[in-house]
């Protein structure tokens, strides 16, 4: 009872339930990237110049003349990399107090309701951010090379790196795991926020985020697997 | 029936106990599972064993005196084919020759008295930090001037109904009285009586629940489907609502 | 400060028996006089008061945290007291207020349809077959519209209509729609609004709060009820609270019959300990007897669920007309082999017969043998075991048949449900067993109008003590009363005799506490020391079949003196026999069964004799030696119309009459047929 001399709205705001709205909402920030990521690797199939040049926009003249060119990528990847670390802070917060209340551990368990996504959140957590920081290098840092060599365009990279069955069967278990972060992450962050408000709603919220899960992972692997069956080449 | 039933003991101020296991004979299928644990008693007693210590006092599912963790689930739900409390849970839900696990509530904000008797005087605080309407006995205003719209009424009435058992705290893997915590909030924010102190209200308890040692909600129900009185999960997100607004409005002086 | 009552000229009487003695008769000296209507409002202007800045040095105890306990400790709180508050659960919301289901009556008057105070007040004593008092029943009519004003305002939830409004309904057989209902949870929400207020009082420090403590004892210093003894019953600690004044709250004492549909907890030791210490007990053996409980279906069974009474509208009573039909399917019993009891008997009431009636007449076609249900061994008079199915048929075929499923699904779905739940039979198909069970004791401890008892600043609240029902309490009145006196009437009266305050400061070592210390010590001691062979529960079991056998539904002379025997024998068996397990320094449940059931063995005996002594049926005190020729309960007005106040006395009490006048209302017997 240490917060006790703080103020009821200071109280409040180091809350768990407010530290999990922070949760929600840069959850919510992730899943957009992911759903706009999602979006821009589809170009893939519209061919190399396409793509390319996408992926040049990007970082180039996004908000020139408001900004200098080239500005708004570090600007964005700043921005996710907040929403990564808020997030991931909070969640070691909450999972940190929650291994205190939980006391004890049963004897024998039966769970009646909860998902394996929602009990693979926190470890799923942690493997997802290992995995993004490989993708990171891969793609991004390019340190990482799959397959190409420096200097090879984006669409190269893609294309180069999904030819490689292994590479996409890591994908497809990384995405796997997104997928199930995001299928009980995308309804939390609703009910979190304030959006469960009967059982109806929660049938809806928890059917979005099925679909979202979905269309995420059909969205990311079509193109992968494209490519190794070679329709795109 | 007969029953091997294995309970956990822990002697009052030990920091561990552990299970025992008993040997039950002649157990009608209409006993509810506490006249089961009376029989228990009174065979360890006549055998000069302390018989095993549970909290319990209605006996008909409304008080939520009682509660242990059967098999795993709270209040045995995973036995029952309806919502119930322990006391209401019958014997005829259990097979002949079954293993039955007893445990007492587990959570870091209800310390085990002893064998299965939890202390849960934290959920008296988190009342006591604004579950309550400010009014004096003698002042209040004639009960049909303030009328209640039917749907807030009844959903005032679902939040009202919890028993205040500690179930959803035994049930959750983080350990947390999100679910107790919002059925109060929820059956007062309802309420015109109650909107003055709305807000203050939830700051005031949220802060208590943490503070209490409680853990957060991650979403995941395990509270709403142990529940003996179906409070819904939809309460929890009601008391978010309720919360952030909350951060939006100046404490009073 | 003067005596709680006038001591008349009336020679100390010695009944053949020697199983009590008569004492002076008794009167309540606080009522004011004047017309009824301006009693409650005369006695609020004279009552002395005390100066808010001085309240918060008077200390006030509160034993219970029901409604009586709970709406007192928080309305004192309010009022700006020290208030000290136990209960023997983890919470006071715990409390048995919680289990009432119907609603809560009151003379608001919102259905136009006739209601007053005048008419609450009425229907209230009727009710009680003229055995209340007339003053304290007419308040509490009165103060019933300020209970639900009170409620709501603290968010009680109670049912609405579709314009926002509150709705009623009509309940226990009254003409008028007062009654005010949540669901069937009444109690529950009321009883959670009085624990918020209560809570509130906590958090700014008025009220400090002792769950899991036991009152043992009460302590008595010049005359006056200045704290008690209370064990921890975490720690087994004994400690010592003092005060200015005690309130007891402590609910009633129907698990005398160890089953019945009180809480596994409640018990009569408060009351008790205080009645050794002087205060009357009054009208103990006055209980209700609820007919529409579900049946016992073992030996091992712990306790008895009511089902609401709402059920008998629609449902039809019935039982085989041969025996040996009993253990028979019901839906195979052929319509002209039924035998639907209360029709018959009753034709103009039928199965809408009052409680005692309804529950007395089960009996008697159980004693027949034409009871159903599973057969329970039963031990008789002469010792011997009878094997009797306990049970009769409360048959929906009807009902279902013309309104259909859903229909009765909509009226009482939950009742349905909660029979299946706990007999695994399906009401929808076949018809419900039911048989009478203990619900509510209208007698308790002696109180006057302050609700002060004969102790002087130790008063009584809620169910505990005798006042409002008279013989037989009327639905939805329990929970009004509980509130009435918690919320409004003691804290305009105790300030009465807090005005005299301070009272002399009371060492803890002062001699009277150290004896009672010492007396609660030596009792516990005693009982861990016995190491017997039986259990408690064993002890409480066979008390309990007496008193449903002798001091139930149906009460005789020779009955209730064999009763009293028995009593005394198992009475000195128990404290040569009985093991309780453990140490008192720890938490022990055994030990304080153990306190609890050595308790109830002496009120058994007192409520026996209470019963014996009053030759006359009426409410739910039915004697056999008084009934009209064809059956029905007799009143003896002109012999019995007091309140039979009990001095403790040992084995020998003494009674104390308290006539009653009924200045009001006209004296009338109750007629069903």
């Amino acid at each position: 009872m240490a917060t006790t001399t703080l103020s009821p709205r200071a109280r409040a705001v180091r809350s768990s339930v407010a530290m999990k709205a922070l949760m929600a909402v840069t959850g919510l920030i992730m899943i957009g990237f992911l759903l706009m990521h999602m979006y821009g690797n589809l170009k893939v199939f519209l061919g190399a110049e396409a793509f390319d040049h996408y992926a040049h926009w990007l970082k180039g003249d996004i908000l020139y003349p408001l900004i200098p060119s080239g500005w708004f990528i570090w600007i964005f990847r700043a921005f996710m990399l907040a929403a990564i670390v808020l997030h991931a802070a909070s969640a070691v917060h909450l999972w940190r107090k929650a291994n205190a209340a939980r006391g004890s551990s049963y004897v024998t368990t039966n769970r009646l309701q909860q998902s394996y996504a929602a009990r693979t959140m926190r470890w799923g957590g942690v493997i997802l951010v290992g995995f993004l920081v490989f993708h990171l290098l891969q793609f991004t840092a390019q340190v990482i090379k799959t397959g190409w060599n420096s200097g090879a365009g984006p669409y190269e990279m893609f294309v180069v790196s999904f030819q490689q069955w292994w590479l996409v069967l890591a994908y497809a278990l990384w995405m796997v795991a997104v997928c199930m972060h995001i299928r009980h992450g995308f309804w939390s962050a609703a009910a979190t926020l304030g959006a469960n408000t009967s059982l109806a709603s929660r049938r809806v919220w928890n059917g979005l985020a099925y679909c979202v899960a979905v269309l995420l992972y059909v969205g990311f692997m079509i193109a992968p697997l494209a490519v190794l069956f070679g329709v795109v080449k | 029936m007969n029953i091997t039933l294995r309970v956990w003991r822990q002697a009052h101020g030990a920091p561990k106990g552990g299970m025992q296991t008993y040997q039950m004979q002649d157990v009608s299928p209409d006993m509810s599972f506490l006249e089961m644990l009376d029989l228990l008693n009174e065979k360890l007693t006549v055998e000069g064993i302390e018989p095993v210590a549970f909290d319990h006092d209605c006996r008909e599912g409304i008080c939520g005196m009682c509660g242990v963790v059967i098999d795993g689930s709270a209040h045995g739900r995973g036995a029952s084919p309806v919502p119930t409390t322990t006391c209401q849970l019958h014997m005829r839900s259990f097979a002949d020759g079954a293993t039955i696990d007893v445990e007492p509530w587990r959570a870091g904000g209800f310390p085990v008295i002893k064998d299965l008797v939890v202390d849960r005087t934290a959920f008296d605080r988190i009342i006591q930090a604004g579950g309550f309407i400010s009014v004096n006995t003698g002042s209040a205003p004639d009960a049909n001037a303030a009328p209640v719209s039917k749907v807030d009424s009844d959903r005032a009435f679902d939040a009202a109904t919890c028993i205040g058992c500690g179930a959803c705290v035994a049930a959750c893997p983080n350990g947390s009285a999100m679910l107790f915590t919002s059925a109060k909030i929820t059956h007062l924010a309802m309420l015109p009586q109650g909107q003055p102190e709305r807000w203050s209200r939830v700051k005031g308890m949220v802060a208590q629940h943490d503070a209490e040692g409680f853990g957060n909600c991650t979403n995941i129900g395990e509270c709403a489907a142990v529940c003996p009185k179906e409070i819904p999960l939809d309460m929890i997100s009601e008391l978010n609502r309720e919360l952030m607004h909350a951060l939006f409005k100046k404490d009073a002086k | 400060m003067a005596t709680q009552f006038v001591e008349e000229e009336v020679a100390t009487t010695t009944t053949s028996d020697q199983l009590w003695r008569e004492g002076a008769e008794l009167r309540d000296a606080k009522a004011p006089g004047g017309p009824i209507e301006g009693k409650w409002h005369k006695r609020q202007f004279e009552a002395k008061l005390v100066n808010p800045a001085n309240r918060r040095k008077l200390t006030v105890i509160i034993v219970g945290t029901g409604l009586a306990g709970g709406a007192a400790a928080a309305s004192l709180g309010e009022a700006g007291y020290n208030v000290l508050n136990f209960c023997y659960q983890d919470s006071p919301r715990r409390a048995h207020s919680i289990a009432a289901q119907g609603g809560i009556n009151a003379a608001k008057n919102y259905r136009n349809d006739n209601d007053s105070t005048f008419r609450l007040f009425y229907d209230t004593v009727k009710g009680g077959d003229y055995r209340a008092r007339e003053t304290n029943v007419y308040r509490l009519a009165e103060v019933s519209a300020a209970i639900i004003d009170q409620c709501v305002a603290q968010g009680v939830p109670f049912a609405r209509e579709y314009g926002g409004l509150l709705d009623n309904r009509s309940f226990g057989g009254v003409q008028v729609q007062r009654t005010f209902y949540a669901r069937g949870q009444t109690g529950q929400q009321l009883l959670i609004g009085a624990y918020q207020a209560l809570e509130r009082q906590v958090a700014v420090g008025t009220v400090k709060m002792y769950a899991r403590h036991e009152m043992l004892e009460l302590i008595v210093v010049d005359g006056r009820a200045r704290g008690i003894i209370a064990r921890d019953m975490v720690t087994g600690e004994i400690e010592t609270h003092l005060a200015d004044a005690v309130v007891l709250a402590t609910g009633g004492y129907g698990n005398v019959f160890f089953l019945s549909t009180n809480a596994m907890g409640c018990n009569v030791t408060a009351g008790w300990r205080a009645h050794r210490k002087g205060a009357y007990f009054g009208n103990p053996c006055y209980t209700q007897i609820h007919p529409t409980c579900i049946p016992v279906h073992g030996e091992t069974q712990s306790k008895l669920t009511l089902m609401s009474e709402s059920l008998r509208n629609d449902g039809r009573i019935w039982v085989p007309k041969r025996a040996e039909d009993c253990d028979k399917d019901p839906r195979q019993i052929a319509e002209q082999d039924r035998d639907y009891y209360l029709e018959r008997i009753y034709p103009a009431f039928g199965n809408l017969v009052p409680r005692d009636i309804a529950s007395r007449q089960a009996k008697n076609m159980c004693d027949e043998g034409r009871g159903v249900g599973p057969a329970v061994n039963e031990k008789q008079t002469d010792g011997s075991i009878r094997n009797i199915r306990r049970g009769v048929y409360l048959d929906f075929a009807d009902v279902i048949s013309r309104i259909g499923r859903d229909g009765v699904a909509a009226r009482y779905g939950n009742l349905f449900d909660m029979y299946a739940q706990i007999t695994a039979e399906d009401p929808y198909e076949t018809p419900m067993r039911i048989y009478p069970a203990v619900h509510y004791t209208m007698g308790g401890v002696w109180v006057d109008y302050d609700l002060m008892t004969t102790i002087t600043g130790l008063y009584a609240t809620g169910e505990c003590n005798f006042s409002d029902h008279g013989a037989n309490r009327l639905g939805a009145s329990a929970l009004m009363q509980g509130l009435a006196d918690g919320y409004f009437v003691l804290p305009n009266t105790i300030n009465d005799y807090l005005a005299d305050a301070p009272f002399p400061k009371v060492s803890p070592d002062d001699p009277a506490v150290l004896e009672a210390v010492a007396g609660v010590k030596e009792r516990i001691d005693t009982l861990l020391s016995i190491d017997g062979s039986r259990t408690v529960d064993s002890f409480h079991k066979e008390l309990g079949h007496i008193m449903w056998e002798y001091c139930g539904m149906e009460r005789t002379d020779a009955g209730l003196k064999r009763a009293i025997g028995l009593i005394r024998e198992l009475k000195a068996e128990f404290w040569r026999d009985v093991k309780v397990t453990g140490v008192n320094e720890d938490f022990n449940q055994a030990l304080e069964r153990a306190g609890r059931v050595a308790d109830f063995f002496e009120l058994g005996e007192l409520m026996c004799i209470d019963a014996l002594h009053r030759r006359e049926s009426c409410g739910g005190h039915f004697r056999a030696e008084s009934q009209t020729p064809d059956g029905e309960a007799l009143r003896h007005d002109e012999e019995f119309l007091y309140v039979g106040a009990w001095e403790y006395a040992g084995d020998t009490p003494v009674l104390h009459k308290e006539p009653l006048e009924y200045e009001y209302i006209e004296l009338k017997q109750r007629s069903y047929k």
